[in-house]
């Protein structure tokens, strides 16, 4: 392990990194930290790296002493060049090539290696490569410079190795070059560069040529990478610039490039600070570049190049055409067909991004921003962060002058104001788009549209007749009507619905009512009489409720046989108030077998039953006692109203279980019934409505008709028949069921299962009927409204 | 909002057709072209007058029961036709006119590329930003 000779080149090397890791500058120790860092950038497996580390005698030691670091350098070369570590190896390996430091931080060691190869191998290559112009050699090397300082402040640790180049050529590694340019010392001018970063430039040096050009690629073809870090693989081919601040005292020819480096340095680290996360920032040496190819076609810096001339220097660059058009439509910031020195910049930057495998933004970023870039001004990255505003093209500046910082303050201010302004018409727009909407909405919503009146087809006498029934009911009706009103949006749209389906021979009845006119022209008054009618119940009497569900009598109406069922069902008032509840209860048991020929007869023997069990609750439908009404029904089927409420009881038995809103229903109609003996119209409406609803519907109905003059009601019926020739049907397939119990019970079961059948065709149809109830309900209390309004006058 | 935007070259070709992509492309594609018959009408009726004193828009080609379309050319005869869907009754003639005004903007920014060759189909990601943002935004 003692006794370690080193080439000279090895000396000086292990002398700079030894130096590089002597971050204490001890002169003795280097950091572990350093040295770890060293080890892991010469991408060796972890093994071998503590093998070295142990042969050394660090581990021993417990520090790098400069001896146990130059045997562990030593070691790394001797790993990455594939022998096994032996202690012997140290002393007899020969021509041993000076380890590899990949990772960016060692960077530097990788150039030094480079550097010190080269001059190992020929120092006259070595000082070849940095010649060629020299003022551009110095930019460069000012920027290799640059990037010797980002990588000493960058933290990042990055890969050195991934150099953005393109894929033409061979990747600018370190140690590619490093032994490109041993194995070719002599060549190694000018294919260095070649095999730089910037390979892509190499046709277009063709154009130029020179090694001006070729170093000028290189450069460029480092420039662009979204990381700073990424400039240190530019530097690794001109490996001779490697060191640069690290070695003052390194090669002769480094000097001018320290100089410059270290002229260069301040600002990188400056610019670097402010503009740290900014991928596409330009640095000084790129922005140099830029300019000095834009003054190559265009003198002034200040005018433009003109779109043909820049087409052909970017087709150049041999990127594919669909390519360039985007770039320069990121970098036509004006779109006025030419680049200033600026929109040049961006779209050189763009393409050497692009070259090295850079994806192209959808949108410019901000530090391309014609007006971003400031070649003198350092503070630019300030700058940068304030006018950096989105890339929202705004108005080109009133001067294409690349420095005017006056003009960066107030592009911001013009791009606010663009933005606002598209954003204000867009809120127009919208405004527009709302306010259009708003009156799509009116019309469409028929609920709402008693400001609007729709001219419905209503058949106002029977709503004149539901109101009848309803003020006699009085207060009674406050009840039932309140859920009414509650949901009457939702009874105009069923009924017309249901209406649609099954009520159009209803319409027939409409003829006969004659305040339709009048009903359908003032559908607020109707909303007003429900409002007041809500008053009753106690709510506000504020007329200007929005009037419930438009006039949909139509539907409701043209059952006029709920009308005739409303009225049988007003058969005795006080009962009626009390079965408003109980209605719909008596209704489900209708369907029973037992009712087959029961149903007939329900209709005049349920208003008593109904009556009866007025106080019972709809859960009490299925209970026995209402069996009873049906066999009260079938005495009044004997009746010559039988005929008539045939149809209806039978609507009314398919009718099943009823719910509250069927119930009210039920018992609105039985209201109805009470108070209007003569309004057969009405009475069709809530019958129909309760055929729907309420099976305890029916039953008061045949009594009511039978109150009435059985004339009106057979015209009524037999429209009602009409309607419910549908439901007729359903019920005329079921045979009567004998009640006999001594039947089998197979008798039993059938006509369980037919009732069943019944129930649900009932069912539906109540539901149906109750909708229209509902309406007609609403409508009839609208209808008292107006009577009430009208009544004072007549007082008059 | 419209559901098909189409450039037509002076040539009566498409440089740039775009439809929204749930519909039957195909139909407006069938659509546009129709359309351009309207469109030579509507130039030749006021050919008579200077080509500067045409009013560029041409408005409501002809409606259809499902969209109307809608016309705009330019100086150059490059012509821009609109397919918008009828149900959309929010949509004005200001507004259709300004977003022919966008469409006209776009297009000569792209004329303005150096690297675009006039009669080329438009690739143009500016464009077609442009043409996304006043396209039905369909779900």
């Amino acid at each position: 392990m003692e006794g370690l000779t080193l080439s000279e080149a090895e000396q000086r090397y292990y002398c700079d990194l030894f130096a590089y890791c002597d971050t204490e500058s001890t002169k003795k120790v280097a950091s572990n930290g350093r040295v770890l860092e060293l080890f892991r950038a010469a991408q060796l497996p972890n093994d071998v790296v503590m093998q070295i580390m142990e042969l050394c005698g660090a581990t021993r030691l417990g520090y790098f002493g400069r001896s146990q670091f130059y045997i562990a350098l030593k070691l790394v070369a001797v790993a990455q060049s594939g022998l096994p570590l032996r202690v012997e190896s140290l002393n007899t390996v020969k021509d041993l090539p000076l380890p590899r430091f990949v990772v960016s931080k060692n960077e530097q060691e990788s150039r030094h290696t480079a550097l010190y190869s080269s001059d190992a191998d020929n120092p006259a290559s070595y000082s070849g490569v940095i010649p060629p112009p020299p003022g551009r050699i110095q930019v460069k090397k000012g920027s290799v410079s640059h990037d010797a300082v980002q990588q000493r402040t960058s933290t990042d640790q990055q890969e050195s190795t991934s150099p953005v180049v393109s894929p033409q050529q061979s990747p600018p590694t370190s140690p590619h070059t490093w032994r490109k340019h041993s194995r070719h010392p002599s060549g190694g001018n000018n294919e260095r560069p070649l095999a730089g970063p910037g390979p892509f430039w190499a046709p277009f040096s063709e154009a130029q040529p020179g090694s001006s050009t070729s170093s000028d690629p290189i450069w460029s073809g480092h420039s662009p990478p979204p990381h700073q870090e990424n400039w240190v693989s530019f530097a690794d081919t001109p490996p001779t610039s490697a060191l640069l601040a690290m070695h003052p005292a390194s090669v002769q020819d480094q000097t001018t490039v320290r100089t410059v480096a270290s002229a260069t340095t301040t600002n990188e680290i400056r610019r670097q600070s402010s503009s740290y996360d900014d991928p596409w920032k330009i640095t000084d040496e790129q922005r140099q570049y830029y300019v000095n190819q834009f003054k190559t076609i265009q003198p002034d810096l200040n005018g433009f190049i003109p779109g043909s001339a820049a087409k052909e220097f970017f087709t150049k660059s041999k990127l594919p055409i669909l390519e360039l058009s985007h770039i320069w439509e990121l970098s036509d910031f004006d779109k006025d067909g030419a680049l200033t020195l600026d929109e040049f910049c961006a779209a050189f930057h763009l393409v050497v991004a692009r070259k090295n495998g850079y994806d192209l933004p959808e949108k410019l970023p901000e530090s391309l921003m014609p007006k971003l870039i400031d070649l003198e001004d350092s503070t630019v990255g300030e700058q940068t962060g304030e006018v950096g505003y989105s890339s929202s093209p705004a108005e080109a500046p009133p001067s294409k002058s690349p420095s005017m910082p006056s003009l960066n303050q107030t592009w911001p201010e013009l791009n606010q104001s663009s933005e606002q302004w598209e954003t204000f018409s867009e809120r127009s727009s919208s405004s527009q788009t709302l306010t259009q909407f708003d009156s799509n909405i009116a019309p469409a919503d028929p609920d709402t549209a008693i400001v609007h009146p729709v001219p419905i087809r209503m058949t106002p006498s029977k709503i004149h007749m539901q109101e009848m029934e309803l003020k006699r009911t009085g207060s009674d009706h406050t009840n039932p009507t309140s859920p009414l009103l509650v949901k009457p949006p939702d009874l105009p749209e069923e009924n017309k619905m249901s209406s649609s389906v099954k009520y159009t021979p209803g319409n027939t009845v409409t003829d006969g009512y004659s305040s339709s006119d009048s009903y359908t022209s003032d559908p607020e008054q109707i909303g007003s009489s429900v409002t007041r009618q809500r008053s009753h119940s106690g709510t506000s009497p504020d007329n200007t409720a929005p009037p419930p569900p438009p006039p949909r009598p139509h539907p409701s109406h043209s059952r006029s046989s709920s009308l005739d069922m409303n009225r049988s069902f007003s058969v005795t008032p006080g009962q009626q108030q009390a079965g408003v509840v109980a209605y719909p209860p008596a209704v489900p048991p209708r369907p029973q077998p037992s009712q087959g020929a029961g149903p007939h007869v329900h209709r005049p023997v349920d208003a008593e039953g109904l009556i009866a069990h007025t106080s019972t609750s709809p859960q009490q439908i299925p209970e026995q006692p209402n069996f009873a009404d049906f066999s009260q029904f079938e005495v009044f089927a004997a009746s010559a109203v039988n005929k008539e409420e045939e149809d209806e009881i039978e609507t009314h038995s398919e009718v099943l279980q009823v719910e509250k809103p069927s119930d009210s229903a039920s018992s609105l109609r039985v209201a109805k019934a009470d108070g209007r003996v003569e309004e057969k119209s009405s009475a069709n409406v809530p019958s129909s409505a309760g055929k729907g609803t309420t099976p305890l519907a029916p039953p008061p109905k045949p009594i009511r008709r039978r109150l009435k003059s059985e004339d009106e009601l057979r015209p009524e019926a037999e429209e009602h028949t009409q309607k419910t020739g549908v439901i007729a049907a359903v019920l005329a397939s079921q045979p009567s069921i004998p009640r006999s119990v001594g039947k089998d019970k197979k008798a039993i079961q059938a006509s369980i299962r037919r009732n069943k059948e019944t129930n649900t065709v009932l069912a539906r149809l109540n539901s149906e009927l109750q909708q229209q109830l509902k309406d007609v309900l609403e409508e009839r209390i609208s209808l008292e409204v107006q009577l009430e309004q009208l009544r004072p006058f007549s007082h008059l | 909002m419209a559901v098909c935007v189409a450039v037509i070259a002076k040539e009566n070709y498409p440089l740039y057709i775009r439809s929204v992509p749930t519909e039957n492309e195909l139909k407006f594609h069938y659509t546009v072209h129709t359309s351009l018959d309207v469109v030579d009408e509507k130039i030749s009726a006021m050919g008579k007058a200077l080509v500067d004193q045409r009013e560029l828009y041409l408005g409501l080609l002809y409606p259809t029961e499902d969209y109307k379309v809608y016309g705009y050319v330019t100086n150059s005869k490059v012509k821009f036709v609109m397919v918008v869907d009828s149900s959309n009754t929010a949509l004005r003639d200001n507004e259709i006119r300004s977003m022919f005004r966008k469409l006209h903007n776009s297009y000569t920014d792209i004329m303005c590329n150096p690297f675009y060759n006039p009669g080329d189909r438009i690739h143009s990601r500016a464009f077609d930003n442009m043409v996304n943002s006043m396209m039905m935004q369909v779900c």
